[in-house]
């Protein structure tokens, strides 16, 4: 614990431009990741997985290897990126600890 | 040595190991006890993340639900996964930014409102309830399959474990043997599909071995008389709203959620994340896998064969009722095929050809005697599926322990009472938590799986949407959540019961709206929730600016501090 907590700020300040920029970003950040979350799992691996199973990955029909197996795989990249993208724009803007 | 002996070994080493770990961390104070003292490295609470999201229904069940589901499996598979991935993008850090001892916590202070602090309180002892037993069932199945004891004296030895080891050491101990208990569970689940995957397709990874046997296998139910493995049978939209329901619903899971609250910053909490979804891929890519081996296995071993020459391991599952063969022919022949063998009051049902009678939960632990694996690695498989069930049940009864000792004893009864007294009653509150949890665990309500379904529905309408709306709704206020939470808890609950026949519903499943079962259901329940809540929220008067400030607040890392002492 190598920060204080900080003191609230006074009640009804308003945001600094920095900290609601931090804000936006995190936001854009956070549904772009959950568009690629959408997509890979309930687009590709629900709606359209009996139409992708005429491709084959090994023996194996894409849309079912997508929903057993490849979209968990998506799901480490996800989170991933999320951490490492949010220490830099903590970084970027100031609000690191 | 025999399976016996090598499980009575293996079974007291780790049992040695766990109640040692959790005398040498002992705990004096409230702050280790809820929330490990905040100094738990992410490498390590990645590790116990893991081991507390993996349950016995995962390490036991989930296997053996996939194999007999084929596609439908997924499921689980994405649900279990792909919620991971909404609670640690939408909640963790910011839960940890608020940094105080419950979830519960959360939901009284963000909506300063005792009802709704209340309200989460009980939720979340309902959902850990429902949890728990199903971990002591899995100590059960395990114990009396493999040490030839009765299922109760199993549950006891598994309650009287937990309880030693939660209330002694409370959330700083419970890490430490949930991270041994993740090394014992994941190497017990993936020695025996690494070799049962050599054995079978020649490749020594699980995951690429299955894409080259999971075509035979689609071959061979078809010929049986099955749908192929890999397709789809329930309705696309249910697929779809089970899947978004169990995301949801484990998302907002408070057992988990508790942990991320024991790092030093908001900085490793996302960092534990990442540990933690690595360490559950782990065993959740290679459970469809195994289930594909363990498929393939069963019906190669069994299917046509005459009773008198079942394998060795067929009549010792015999003896615990979770495998049985009604010979209905009179052939003595084994039939597998499409169907129930038997009617739910256990007399032969005569609509289906199927003969064998197989429970889910003794897929993982019948597979690698199936596959003629050492007595080492059978014995291994039970020490895993024990870890599994222990590290789940002891984060459990902490949360309900935070929850009726800190949320509804300390903040809403007696504000007043001193540290020694909040730690006794989390202690006490544990205690009585572990008997409940081993009454339900021997005397499980005949409507297990229907319960679970209202579990993640409830935690689904319930908890997710009003912590998301907390964190990223600055405009949202107490009567906004509360209209939201009732509107979504009371919809899903009377759809669940209305069509669940064993909680006294008449509905048939023909009159399902849109054909979405009960376990899907909780994803319009949040939906409503949600909706709800907006528009309530707009229509009354912002939130107080100390709300306003707290919830700024959460959204930046900096002054993530210690978590303030009450």
């Amino acid at each position: 614990m190598t920060n204080p907590p900080a003191s609230p700020p006074p009640v009804s300040a308003p945001v600094s431009e920095q900290k609601q920029a931090y804000w936006r970003a995190t936001i854009r950040l956070i549904l772009t990741l959950l568009a690629v979350w959408f997509v890979v799992a309930y687009l590709m691996g629900i709606v359209f997985a009996p139409a992708l199973n005429s491709v084959r990955i090994g023996e194996a029909p894409l849309g079912f290897w997508i929903a057993h197996n490849g979209a968990i795989y998506v799901f480490i990249a996800l989170i991933a990126i999320y951490a490492t993208r949010m220490r830099a724009l903590d970084r970027q803007y100031g609000v690191e600890e | 040595m025999s399976v016996q002996v090598w499980t009575y070994i293996l079974v007291a080493v780790t049992f040695g190991l766990y109640i040692g770990i959790a005398f040498a961390t002992r705990v004096k104070d409230t702050r280790s006890f809820y929330i490990a003292g905040q100094g738990i490295p992410p490498l390590w609470n990645g590790m116990a993340i893991a081991a507390d999201w993996m349950s016995a229904a995962s390490f036991l069940s989930m296997t053996g639900l996939i194999a007999f589901m084929g596609y439908d499996g997924a499921v689980y598979l994405m649900g279990w996964t792909g919620g991971y991935v909404l609670l640690a993008l939408l909640l963790a850090p910011f839960l940890r930014r608020f940094g105080k001892f419950t979830v519960p916590d959360f939901v009284g202070d963000r909506y300063g409102s005792d009802a709704l602090r209340a309200l989460a309180a009980l939720t979340a002892i309902l959902i850990s309830f429902v949890y728990v037993a199903g971990q002591m069932r899995g100590v059960g199945v395990v114990f009396s399959r493999f040490l030839q004891v009765d299922i109760s004296t199993g549950v006891i030895i598994g309650v009287f474990m937990v309880f030693l080891y939660a209330s002694m050491s409370g959330m700083k101990g419970i890490t430490w043997t949930q991270v041994t208990q993740y090394v014992v569970l994941i190497l017990a689940f993936l020695i025996p599909s690494i070799a049962i995957s050599l054995q079978q397709t020649g490749n020594p990874l699980p995951q690429l071995g299955f894409l080259n046997v999971v075509g035979d296998l689609d071959t061979l139910q078809r010929e049986l008389g099955f749908t192929a493995y890999t397709a789809q049978t329930r309705s696309t939209l249910d697929i779809f709203c089970i899947t978004m329901a169990l995301m949801v619903g484990t998302a907002g899971l408070p057992h988990v959620i508790t942990r991320f609250y024991t790092t030093p910053t908001v900085r490793d909490a996302r960092t534990s994340a990442i540990y933690a979804i690595c360490f559950i891929a782990l065993l959740y890519t290679t459970a469809p896998a195994l289930a594909v081996f363990a498929k393939t296995n069963l019906i190669g071993s069994l299917n046509d064969r005459p009773y008198a020459e079942a394998p060795a391991w067929f009549k010792t599952w015999e003896a615990t009722k979770l495998l049985s063969f009604t010979d209905k022919n009179g052939d003595g022949v084994i039939q597998y095929r499409p169907g129930n063998a038997l009617n739910a009051d256990k007399t032969p049902n005569a609509d289906s050809a199927n003969e064998l009678t197989i429970d889910n939960d003794i897929m993982v632990l019948a597979t690698p005697e199936v596959a003629n694996l050492s007595p080492f690695i059978i014995a291994l498989v039970a020490a895993g599926g024990l870890a599994a069930a222990l590290s789940t049940a002891s984060g459990l009864l902490i949360t309900v322990s935070g929850a009726v000792a800190h949320d509804i004893y300390y903040k809403l009864i007696n504000p007043n009472a001193s540290e020694a007294a909040r730690l006794l009653a989390g202690r006490i509150t544990v205690g009585f938590a572990s008997i409940a949890a081993g009454y339900f665990g021997i005397n499980p309500p005949g409507f297990v799986a229907q319960v679970v379904a209202l579990a993640f529905g409830l935690a689904a309408a319930s908890f997710f949407p009003l912590l998301v709306l907390g964190i990223f709704d600055k405009r949202m206020n107490w009567q906004g959540a509360m209209a939201g939470l009732l509107v979504g808890l009371g919809f899903t609950l009377v759809y669940i019961v209305n069509f669940t026949p064993t909680l006294g519903g008449r509905g048939t499943p023909d009159a399902l709206f849109l054909g979405i079962s009960t376990q899907g259901i909780g994803t319009l329940g949040m939906l409503l929730n949600v909706t709800v809540a907006l528009i309530v929220s707009r229509l009354t008067p912002p939130p107080p600016a100390a709300t306003q400030d707290l919830v700024e607040g959460v959204r930046y890392p900096s002054g993530a501090g210690a978590a303030q002492i009450h």
